[in-house]
């Protein structure tokens, strides 16, 4: 068993839906997605102009993984680009960066919303919880 | 507190279900009363919107906290704007009846 993906922190979806090329007769449109976390890795190193390390930091992921998204997300863009491809945004395996706990107890992730002033786990009550997103 | 839990039946002993939109039924588990009932959803083939839509019914219903496996992006949004909790279990295997035993404890 391969081990889970972890989820990678997002701190804003994209603002778009996604992109279609003009000017082409393309009557199979044929698209290609791209997973928030890729735009996320895209936005942090070419945009922000962090350091892959610092970015890395940022998405809660190791420096190679950011890597391997950052990597990921250019080639398909580059593909959609050459191959007059729409691009298109979907979840993928991210987490939008707001406040989410984690129990130590049972593993459940949870955020708390204003409204709430509870400060133990909503799934067994275990007061043993921590903030995920540092 | 009215809570829901997403679950692949309407009895005690179903499976969690990991999904939100797209759940077969919702537990709605009111821990003042005690009261449970199961709701079945009417999105679950829905073509898109099924997140949100759920989010309505889930407003409607009074609820105020959500247990699942994972919800999509909008209905992310609108469960926060409703400040209504969301509370994600990975775990595949328990039933209701597990859950709601970890909710009273």
């Amino acid at each position: 068993m391969p081990r889970k993906i972890r989820l990678r922190k997002v701190v804003e979806p994209p603002r778009f839906k996604g992109y279609r090329p003009f000017g082409v007769n393309s009557k199979s449109r044929k698209s290609i997605d791209l997973l928030y976390e890729e735009y996320e890795a895209l936005k942090l190193a070419d945009y922000d102009l962090l350091k892959h390390d610092e970015a890395a930091g940022l998405m809660g992921i190791s420096r190679p993984t950011f890597a391997r998204i950052y990597e990921s997300a250019r080639r398909k863009i580059a593909a959609a680009l050459v191959e007059a491809k729409e691009i298109r945004t979907v979840f993928g395996n991210a987490v939008m960066d707001k406040n989410w706990y984690l129990c130590s107890k049972c593993n459940a992730r949870f955020n708390i919303p204003e409204t709430m002033d509870k400060e133990t786990c909503p799934a067994c009550n275990s007061k043993h919880i921590e903030l995920i997103n540092k | 507190m009215k809570t829901i839990i997403t679950s692949t039946g309407n009895q005690l002993n179903s499976i969690f279900d990991l999904r939100f939109g797209r759940a077969g039924w919702f537990c709605l588990y009111d821990d003042q009363s005690g009261e449970i009932s199961f709701i079945e959803n009417e999105n679950i083939n829905s073509q898109s919107g099924a997140g949100t839509k759920t989010v309505e019914k889930v407003v409607e219903l009074g609820a105020q906290k959500v247990i699942s496996g994972d919800f999509g992006p909008k209905a992310k949004e609108l469960l926060e704007k409703f400040n209504i909790q969301m509370v994600l279990l990975q775990d595949d295997n328990s039933t209701v009846q597990h859950i709601i035993d970890k909710l009273k404890s």
